[in-house]
């Protein structure tokens, strides 16, 4: 890897794939969906390779930052072009680059117009998901981050549903206010302490009341991403009317951006405010966990219910987070790793149907366990991941996360853990109304299972979900040493049994 | 040699499951039955030497790959052999091999064999991680595992509305007593700093008096913990308050009935008290309550039983009374006559839902009592089969020689007297009465089904046969336990040779040995529970025999309460009214008022209309606003720069 920038070209390859395909896709519609698709797929299996040859490369061994790429930027304001991953990023990394190829397949199936356009705004999404996790200077950090938003409002506002203007409308108003906030911290941040390296800014100290201030336009931003309750009910529409492909990405790894920022933002560099703020945000939390859960339970379309279970399970990472311990940390991250295979696998588990019926109405369907036993049982091993059934990967997280704020305070455990039984109520009337009772929707019947393509798609989730359950460790090793280092500050006050 | 037999022993069945249920069509409907009878029969098999060596003292504790690590939080999967476990081991391989040989023939005319096959093993893995699990966190891991293969097992004929229903019930139910094992789990990892058994029990006297605070309020923690645990246990073991579901789950196919919930997954609330012992023991609080839990279902199960009329309802019942038992007996720290009922309990009740079965397949479907009768000259063999396991059942004896459940039930009714406390006194009277309706609800079922005359048409009977050798051979090792089990095994679980016979598995304090105090208690009231049985079977054979007028004489005398307990005391229509349709009210009432009235009335929807100028050209230019927000961004980050550059 000597002097290899293998982290830009793993950045920058997707935005090449999409100038390739703007290139060279030309001539009928049709062969220009053809060779689009092909040069998405190609693209993003190619950066799919590079990031694991990253992650072989990367050693969990050391808590830092690795490959560190450094580039002056504006040397005015010791702004650089400045990137690396460490234990926690790198996971990021890995989901964005295992996703999108996924969500390609899927489009590759479901988008019918403007296929081109739709390859390159994938591509482009990727780009800026994989800056986003790898940028090490808060500017060209938030350049990636607001850079996301930008492929997503097309994918929505060009191929979604009935509603779409409406969806990103409100997508648009919450993200605006968050990243205005954001951007204003960002520059008091950067004139406070001269300078936007990140890898600096942690452990950087910050008087106190500038750095409430802080944490609390950073929250905006982050509280809008999760999102937290009651920042989320953009998410439901944006869900709804976005394709398939959009609710993969959206779900998979935008959410997760985040989770990614209160860990490397808010905790890493505003220690004490975080630790002020923290009874705020577990009730935040605690509230999304039980009110989204039974407003879920209400849903009568497929994606709105798992929209409002993805605000529920990013309810569980705050919660683990702001627990300020080591059980609450890695559940946290285990917990956004899960959600990334299981949402992701829940919107492509309705694309599959939508494919078909051109419906996501819950009521109109019925009985598919006995015409498509394929589909029913990755959903049902998807739906267990779900409902955190030990043996799945949303077991480990969930667990590890309310064991943090048990020893934390018992009490933030005990509204928690009504969330498994509000959860399981859910997932349960939704599979029963989907796959079981008589098959006698003629329509339903006239289905057909799981097609090769569709099971390419699935197997990877599918095996993730359960190596996670089974296995965690594997995963875990990799994040735990940047975890502990971002503990340290809050040591003092944690409880001393979970450090053992 | 014995590491080979555990790990074999726990995952045979699971290869079964796997080659069964992935492969299932490939291989057809022979090949699955024969390969997973031939893997739960193997580790049956297995199981039994497991138990013989554990008998001679070889105890084993294997670590097989790591799980969970955090902090100091470590849990590994592994396999845990002690006597306790052994116990477990066998009893359910064995009941599980069986009721596989049975489904054979029970299941023979439905479409999806494997995948039924392939779900019973797939139980029987989970059951096994459960009673081999070496940490509460891997215990948890078998307690879902069971649960989830219930759901499917219940609701296996899934175009069944009814079976839909019934199998989310059970799995809902029980999650909320997961509620509060999972938080049980927490406050043993706070309390001990582990979840291994091992270092809990050692470190569970010095926790006695500590405290731990809920919503301000303190509690003495290791009561609040085994409290907690508790919880799950109700659920799983369908103890009152957690129990509607199991007499719904009976919607699911005969032979589940059987092996899940009256063998085996419904005891596993017993088995974690049992297993948690040390914790429990310095819990003094968490015992009594378990007492009184175990003998207010005991009672209130068994007079439910009296008045239905569903002969796998009836059952059902019954396994839920006899779950108080082994519930109070462990809550007067007689663990050993726990697990004692335990394992008898599993053979005459296998033996009698397996015999219902039979008579089910019989009658080709039919379960209402009340269209039975006279069927004793038609399945004679299957009649002669439920006797046995119910005179087990009543646990019928006399002096001293008797059928399984004499035995076990009278120890445990000893024990109960013998603890020599106000509670053991309670739960000694109400067991006592529980055995008199067991007796009679028990004679009832057989009267009715088997006795007097052919209540029903004709033509159901000129169909009705016995079953055949595939469904019958399985009873035969069911009924043998049903009768030899309680005798041979007393000296182990009640007499002298248990403390060698447990080898610390189980743990009791010396203050609270009533096993040992049981003894002493007087011959009258030994003998009275029996007396009692016999009082109930002469009194259901005057009711439903000779009298047949007599039971609609008493249920109009006594209307209102017969309706009372008929309908089971309201608990259903109670949870469905405030559980059931509360959380569906709340959960919309949350979407349409807190969502869409209240956080986007004053969020984005009320600043839309403030600014509805802004917004109509907003959607004017449909998406071309995506562009003007890109382009704003842009312009404000280079406005910014640029501002920066001159000022700094």
């Amino acid at each position: 890897m000597n002097g290899f920038p293998i982290l830009s070209a793993l950045t920058f390859l997707p935005l090449i794939g999409a100038f390739a395909i703007l290139l060279l896709a030309r001539g009928s519609e049709e062969a220009k969906a053809k060779l689009s698709q092909r040069l998405a797929l190609l693209f993003s299996l190619a950066t799919l390779g590079l990031a694991f040859t990253m992650f072989g490369a990367f050693d969990p061994a050391d808590p830092g930052f690795q490959m560190k790429e450094r580039h002056v930027w504006i040397e005015a304001f010791n702004i650089a072009y400045l990137n690396g991953v460490d234990g926690i990023s790198v996971w990021f990394v890995m989901i964005s680059a295992l996703l999108t190829p996924i969500a390609i397949l899927s489009a590759i199936g479901s988008i019918k117009k403007r296929v081109k356009e739709f390859m390159v705004a994938l591509l482009v999404l990727e780009t800026m998901m994989l800056g986003t996790f790898t940028a090490l200077d808060l500017v060209l950090f938030y350049v990636f981050f607001e850079g996301v938003l930008i492929p997503m409002f097309l994918i929505i506002g060009v191929w979604g549903g009935e509603k779409r203007t409406y969806a990103a409308y409100k997508f648009f108003l919450y993200t605006l206010l968050g990243s205005v906030l954001m951007l204003v911290a960002i520059f008091a941040m950067s004139a406070l302490a001269g300078t936007t390296d990140m890898t600096a800014l942690i452990g950087e100290k910050f008087p106190r009341h500038m750095a409430l201030w802080l944490w609390l336009a950073f929250f905006a931003s982050f509280a809008v991403k999760t999102p937290m309750w009651p920042f989320h009910t953009w998410l439901p529409y944006a869900h709804v009317e976005a394709p398939t492909a959009g609710s993969v990405i959206l779900a998979g790894v935008l959410l997760k951006m985040g989770g990614y920022g209160f860990i490397r933002i808010a905790i890493q560099m505003l220690p004490e405010a975080s630790a002020y703020f923290a009874p705020f945000v577990v009730v935040l939390s605690l509230v999304a966990i039980v009110y989204t859960s039974l407003v879920a339970l209400a849903q009568t379309d497929m994606k709105k219910l798992i929209a409002y279970s993805s605000v529920a399970h990013m309810g569980f990472v705050t919660l683990g987070l702001f627990s300020f311990t080591r059980q609450g940390f890695d559940g946290a991250m285990m917990v956004m790793l899960s959600h990334t295979f299981v949402a992701a696998a829940l919107f492509l588990l309705v694309g599959v149907v939508y494919d078909r019926m051109h419906t996501r109405e819950i009521a109109r369907f019925g009985g598919m366990a006995a015409n498509m036993p394929r589909y029913a049982a990755v959903f049902m091993v998807i739906m267990l991941a779900a409902i955190g059934l030990p043996g799945t990967s949303g077991f480990i997280g969930e667990f590890l996360s309310m064991q943090g704020a048990f020893l934390a305070n018992p009490n933030y455990a005990v509204v928690a853990a009504l969330g498994i039984i509000f959860g399981a109520a859910y997932m349960l009337w939704l599979y029963r109304r989907l796959f079981y009772g008589p098959l006698d929707k003629s329509d339903v019947r006239a289905m057909k299972d799981l097609t090769p393509r569709e099971i390419v798609m699935f197997a990877p989730l599918v095996l993730l979900v359960l190596w996670i359950g089974i296995y965690p460790s594997a995963f875990r090793n990799v994040f735990a040493l940047p975890m502990e280092r971002a503990l340290v500050p809050f040591d003092a006050q944690v409880h001393e049994a979970q450090n053992g | 040699m014995a590491f080979s037999m555990d790990i074999a022993a726990v995952f045979l069945p699971f290869l079964g499951a796997v080659a069964a249920g992935l492969f299932g069509r490939r291989i057809g409907d022979r090949m699955s039955q024969a390969v997973t009878c031939g893997c739960v029969f193997l580790s049956a098999c297995l199981s039994v030497l497991i138990f013989k060596g554990v008998l001679e003292g070889e105890t084993s504790n294997h670590v097989l790959l790591e799980w969970i690590q955090s902090g100091g939080l470590s849990a590994n999967w592994g396999i845990k052999i002690d006597t306790l476990s052994a116990v477990m081991l066998v009893v359910v391989n064995v009941v599980s091999a069986m009721v596989h040989f049975y489904s054979i023939g029970y299941m023979s005319e439905d479409k999806s064999k494997p995948r039924f096959m392939a779900y019973l093993s797939l139980f029987t893995f989970f059951m096994s991680m459960l009673v081999t699990a070496p940490n509460l966190l891997q215990m948890f891991f078998g307690w879902e595992g069971v649960g989830l293969m219930s759901y499917l097992l219940i609701g296996f004929w899934y175009e069944k509305p009814s079976a839909n229903d019934a199998s989310m019930k059970a799995f809902l139910v029980n999650r909320v007593g997961d509620f509060g094992f999972l938080l049980g789990i927490f406050g043993c990892f706070m309390l001990f700093g582990s979840l291994d058994f091992g270092p809990i029990f050692e470190k569970a006297p010095e926790m006695a008096d500590k405290t731990i605070v809920f919503f301000g309020h303190t509690f003495p923690a290791l009561t609040a913990v085994c409290l907690l645990l508790f919880m799950g246990a109700m659920g799983k073991s369908a103890q009152l308050g957690l129990h509607t579901w199991l007499p719904d789950a009976m919607e699911g196919p005969t032979p589940v009935s059987a092996l899940i919930h009256a063998a085996t997954m419904v005891t596993a609330g017993v088995f974690m008290v049992a297993r948690m012992s040390p914790v429990f023991e310095y819990a003094p609080g968490a015992l009594a309550f378990v007492a009184i839990i175990g003998g207010l279902t005991c009672v209130f199960a068994a007079s439910i039983g009296l008045t239905q009329f569903d002969i796998k309802r009836v059952i059902a019942y019954s396994t839920m009374s006899q779950l108080g038992y082994m519930f109070f007996a462990a809550g007067v720290s007689a663990y050993s006559a726990s697990i004692f009922h335990l394992m008898t309990h599993a053979f005459f009740k296998a033996l009698l839902f397996l015999c219902a079965g039979s008579v089910i397949h019989a009658l080709s479907g039919e379960q209402d009592m009340r269209k039975m009768g006279g069927l004793w000259r038609i399945v004679p063999k299957t009649y002669a089969l439920m006797w046995i396991g119910f005179l087990a059942l009543a646990g019928i004896g006399v002096g001293g020689i008797g059928f399984a459940g004499y035995y076990s039930k009278d120890l445990i009714l000893e024990a109960a007297l013998g603890q020599g406390t106000a509670i053991g006194c309670f739960v000694y009277v109400l067991g006592a009465l529980a055995a008199f309706m067991t007796a009679f609800y028990s004679g009832r079922l057989l009267f009715m089904t088997f006795h007097g005359e052919p209540r029903e048409e004709r033509h159901m009977l000129e169909h009705a046969h016995e079953s055949s050798w595939v469904m019958l051979a399985p009873l035969v090792p069911l009924a043998l336990g049903a009768i030899f089990a309680g005798g041979f095994a007393f000296d182990l679980f009640g007499g002298d040779a248990r403390a060698a016979f447990w080898n610390g598995a189980i743990f009791v304090l010396p203050e609270h040995d009533s096993l040992s105090k049981a003894e002493h208690v007087g011959s009258l009231l030994k003998a009275l529970p029996v007396m009692l049985a016999f009082g109930g079977l002469a009194l259901s054979w005057l009711f439903y025999v000779a009298r047949p007028e007599f039971p609609a004489i008493v249920s109009t005398a006594f209307g209102a309460f017969y309706r009372f307990v008929c309908r089971k005391f309201y608990f259903d229509d109670l949870y469905d009214f405030i559980f059931v349709r509360g959380a569906r009210k709340l959960g919309g009432a949350f979407w349409r008022l807190g969502d869409d009235a209240i956080i986007d009335g004053c969020g984005p929807d009320g600043f839309a209309k403030a600014s509805l100028r802004i917004a109509r050209r907003v959607s004017a230019l449909q998406s071309g606003y995506v562009y003007h927000y890109a382009f704003a961004m842009i312009l404000g980050v280079t406005g910014l720069v640029t501002w920066f550059w001159y000022n700094g």
